[in-house]
């Protein structure tokens, strides 16, 4: 059997913490050791492979990369990682329950087939999920300040689900 | 043979890695997997229809879903057809089906494009045959088993049942079914009473999968091999590459090349459109590219040709006007005879900015490419127009190019090009990886393939009973069949000789005009139909009002007894008036037309005939000062026999939305010959606060053959809306986008 060397070192040195960014994304804890300028949203599709964050733009003008941040509505390709430390992040794919269980705001995106092509979609559910954490019954003029684009027109659907999601929250509320 | 669950056997097993090279779980090749591999036993029935021993029934969907639903609506009429227990189909995105026949490509799945709303007439006539042969085999299998006729045998809900009432699923059959030959007679298919799925309303198939975040659109796509790459075009189209200093950009850790695209020899086609010279850079990830992208110092120096501004096209449309028209499209009697002896003469000129297609999905494509074979992942419209480029690119045989059809964020024309894929193809042949090709959206609106910009002269004369005698209308625009096509097709894109008023009105000219632009233009959604019918609904709507005539009657008085005319164009053969005049009748109707209207609220009607499709629409609006308040829209439309109404309406409230969107504020321009706009602060959809809350769409029952409807929404839109906002404000806009010439009169 080898014999393992017997002097004892100098210094007990504790190995340094590594160094990195701690956030929680969809209750999982993560350490970004990359760029801290990184945005949120590459972070997600290109690091963790969280792809229902959306690239639309770079200036946080189209909303198809909404997630939340700490409960807030928040657009990811503008936020860099080193503002996110410790910060809970919830992305399209953390909204249904570990079951399987859809989030009453994707129930009611199928219900009312509020689709077309889609692609916009996991960042208005987000925009809807955060509207209605303000706002259990919005009125009309609560969606309108929804300002995610759709190029494919599926406003009015949109308008219904968050209806009909409220209606599905305050019910199981009671 | 290529299999269609192929498709999401990939699903499983694609590659996956990470941008820091943590975890990269992939295939060496390309991802084709046996079957065997998962351990199932699946039955294909034919190319579109497999079972499992479950009775799971996957459907492939063979046309690309850019949002007009067709993955749904191709399902449910080949499940019809299969008697298929619906809660059980899933539906797959088919490849492009293509074979090897001798060296050239052999296509084994018929129509497979999204473009003029054509895919569900397609599917129409083929698709019912092949649910109605599946059908069939399960049918003898089970009369094999019990040793009876099939005539003793009927299907429901994914049942076979005997006149006993003995039951057999599809799934215990799919086996003995898969060996039986199919029959070489057309099947009778069910007739209409017999529907079950067909004209009832089913939601979108990928549903659950885009609500969840788990739709996978081609930019969500990666190999783990593959190298992000980023691009920047020279600003100018036709300019080229005059400076490139990487120095700073390869600095940036994680870059691995940055690359050159040059302009390619005019003489030498590739692809759909001609390139614009770019410089890329491939890193390891999408930042890393785009911040070595913001290090390049590159300079560019324009091309030839300089890229006309709306102003300039302008002038060269009223130099155009004073010259012969470069194609006279129509010319019915005479009207300048006919104008002479009118009591009523009316003129008008309208104008159309270039616009752009700002599709959520970049251009972007994934491709892996050797000498042995290419995998090309990426949003398009047209597969084999992809295909054949590819192709070329490679000369690699048919059957070695494997092109597939993920959903796409939009679509509306800018995916019927290629271009992109051009660039991710000659990028990974330069650099021996597999390419990860996006742009950002800033690339993405300074080089698109916009909607031609173009002016309208519109002539009409009535005679002393206030009938229309005579009618004009003179088209000059930048063709986006220019370059592409012969000079004397250019007008084939740009008006439609049997379009309304023409058979109506006895004295008419049609002609069109050419003018020059380096801009690129290609396919817009609903093609000219959009703006032509804009013009001409418009100023319909300028002669009854001068005319003094309820703009409803003057219409309806126009269409006169139904009646079919000949419509040589796409849609056609025949356009039936009477179709028309109903779905107006029924949109005017819906919104009270003919009922008093509250005080300062304007109403507009207009209809069109598109691609087969009869649509009307009918808008109620206000201005509360500068704001614009659409309070009631109305859509009617007669599409013929409408596969899934859910879907259909879907379809034509989201037209009726980017009708008024695009009418509204959306415009490109030029400085310097450089487009303007960078992104959606510069380039504003409406948002869902300027849109009305709802559309309230009517569906004309109808046993005629199904027209599609994506596209059919979208022309009369926003000529409704302007006339609605003439009714409500006097002031008649005549261009697009509206709203700051709105702002303007007003």
């Amino acid at each position: 059997m080898p014999q393992v060397p017997q002097t004892p070192p100098a210094e007990i040195v504790p190995q340094p913490v590594r160094a990195g960014i701690d956030v929680t994304i969809n209750g999982k804890h993560f350490r970004h050791t990359g760029d801290p300028g990184l945005p949120l949203l590459w972070y997600l599709r290109d690091v963790l492979r969280l792809t229902g964050c959306k690239y639309g733009c770079d200036d946080a003008s189209c909303g198809a990369c909404s997630v939340l941040v700490d409960g807030k509505l928040k657009r990811a390709c503008t936020l860099s990682m080193q503002d996110l430390a410790g910060n809970d992040i919830i992305t399209i794919e953390g909204l249904a329950g570990s079951d399987g269980s859809l989030h009453p705001v994707q129930q009611a995106w199928i219900d009312e087939d509020a689709i077309l092509c889609g692609y916009c979609q996991s960042g208005q559910i987000m925009a809807a999920v955060a509207l209605l954490a303000r706002k259990p019954k919005p009125s009309d003029a609560d969606i309108d300040t929804i300002g995610n684009l759709c190029r494919c027109g599926s406003y009015p659907r949109i308008r219904r689900a968050i209806h009909r999601a409220a209606d599905t929250l305050k019910g199981k509320a009671k | 043979m290529k299999r269609p669950h192929d498709a999401s056997r990939r699903r499983f097993l694609k590659v996956f890695g990470t941008a820091t090279g943590a975890l990269v779980v992939g295939l060496p090749a390309l991802a084709r997997t046996p079957d065997e591999l998962l351990g199932q036993n699946l039955f294909r029935l034919n190319l579109y229809v497999r079972i499992e021993p479950d009775g799971t029934t996957a459907i492939g969907a063979r046309d690309p879903e850019v949002g007009q639903g067709i993955r749904t609506a191709e399902a449910r009429i080949l499940a019809e057809e299969l008697d298929a227990d619906w809660p059980r189909v899933i539906v797959e995105p088919l490849d492009l089906g293509v074979t090897n026949a001798g060296g050239e490509p052999h296509w084994t799945y018929g129509h497979q494009m999204a473009s003029g709303s054509t895919s569900v007439p397609a599917a129409w006539n083929d698709l019912r045959n092949v649910g109605a042969a599946a059908r069939e085999l399960l049918l003898r299998a089970a009369a094999a088993r019990w040793k009876t006729g099939i005539a003793n045998l009927r299907t429901s809900h994914g049942v076979v049942i005997a006149a006993d009432g003995r039951k057999l699923g599809y799934g215990e059959l799919a086996e003995a079914a898969s060996k039986l030959k199919p029959a070489n007679v057309p099947l009778q298919p069910k007739t209409p009473a017999q529907y079950v799925l067909i004209g009832q309303d089913a939601g979108d198939v990928d549903a659950r999968d885009i609500v969840t975040g788990h739709q996978h659109y081609a930019v969500d796509d990666w190999f783990g091999d593959a190298l992000a790459a980023v691009v920047a075009h020279c600003p100018w189209p036709g300019g080229r590459l005059a400076h490139l200093d990487d120095t700073a950009a390869l600095k940036v850790k994680g870059v691995e090349k940055v690359m050159t695209i040059p302009v390619p020899d005019p003489e030498r086609a590739l692809g759909t459109q001609q390139l614009t010279a770019s410089v890329a850079v491939l890193a390891s990830d999408t930042w890393t590219a785009l911040q070595a992208l913001a290090r390049l110092d590159v300079r560019w120096q324009p091309g030839a040709q300089t890229a006309q501004g709306d102003e300039a096209l302008v002038d060269a449309a009223a130099t155009a006007f004073a010259s012969d028209p470069t194609k006279a499209v129509r010319t019915d009697g005479d009207f300048t005879e006919a104008a002479k002896r009118a009591p009523h003469k009316f003129a008008a000129d309208y104008r159309f900015a270039t616009a752009g297609h700002a599709d959520l999905e970049p251009p972007n494509a994934l491709v892996r490419v050797d000498n042995q074979q290419a995998l090309i992942i990426a949003p398009v419209q047209n597969p084999r127009a992809t295909f054949d480029t590819v192709r070329g690119l490679t000369g690699l045989a048919p059957d070695k190019i494997t092109i597939q059809l993920p959903r796409a964020g939009g679509g509306f024309g800018r995916f019927l090009e290629t271009d992109y894929v051009t660039e991710a193809v000659m990028l990974a042949k330069a650099a021996g990886k597999p390419i990860k090709l996006m742009w950002t959206r800033t690339e993405a609106f300074a080089h698109d393939t916009y909607r031609p910009f173009s002016v309208h002269k519109l002539e009409a004369c009535a005679d002393r009973k206030r009938t229309l005698t005579g009618w004009t209308h003179r088209i000059a625009s930048t063709s986006r069949l220019a370059g592409r096509e012969p000079r004397a097709r250019w007008w084939l894109s740009e008006m439609h000789p049997d379009d309304l008023p023409a058979g109506l009105v006895g004295n008419l000219q049609y002609a069109w005009f050419a003018l020059d632009s380096a801009l690129p233009r290609g396919s817009y959604r609903a093609s000219s139909h959009a703006v032509n019918a804009f013009a001409t609904e418009c100023f319909l709507d300028e002669v009854a009002h001068q005319l003094k005539l309820d703009a409803l009657k003057f219409r309806l008085a126009l269409l006169g007894e139904p009646r079919k005319l000949p419509y040589r164009g796409h849609g056609g053969p025949v356009l039936d008036t009477g179709r028309l005049s109903w779905v107006l009748q029924l949109a005017a109707d819906a919104i009270g037309w003919s009922k008093s209207h509250p005080q300062g609220h304007g109403f507009g009607l207009a209809c069109h005939f598109t691609f087969g499709g009869y649509v009307a629409h009918a808008v109620e609006v206000s201005m509360e000062k500068t704001r614009l308040v659409i309070h009631n829209v109305v859509c009617a439309a007669d599409l013929g026999r409408v596969v899934n109404p859910l879907g259909a309406r879907a379809a034509l409230v989201g037209a009726t939305l980017d009708g008024f969107s695009t009418a509204l504020r959306e415009r490109i321009t030029l400085k310097d010959g450089q487009v303007v706009q960078q992104g959606f602060k510069d380039y504003p959809l409406a948002t869902m606060a300027q849109m009305p809350h709802d559309v309230q769409v009517i569906l004309v029952p109808s046993q005629e053959h199904p027209a599609g409807a994506f596209d059919m929404g979208f022309p009369s839109a926003a000529p409704a809306l302007a006339n609605a906002i003439f009714a409500g404000t006097t002031v008649r806009v005549r261009q697009l986008p509206m709203w700051s010439e709105l702002m303007r009169l007003l």
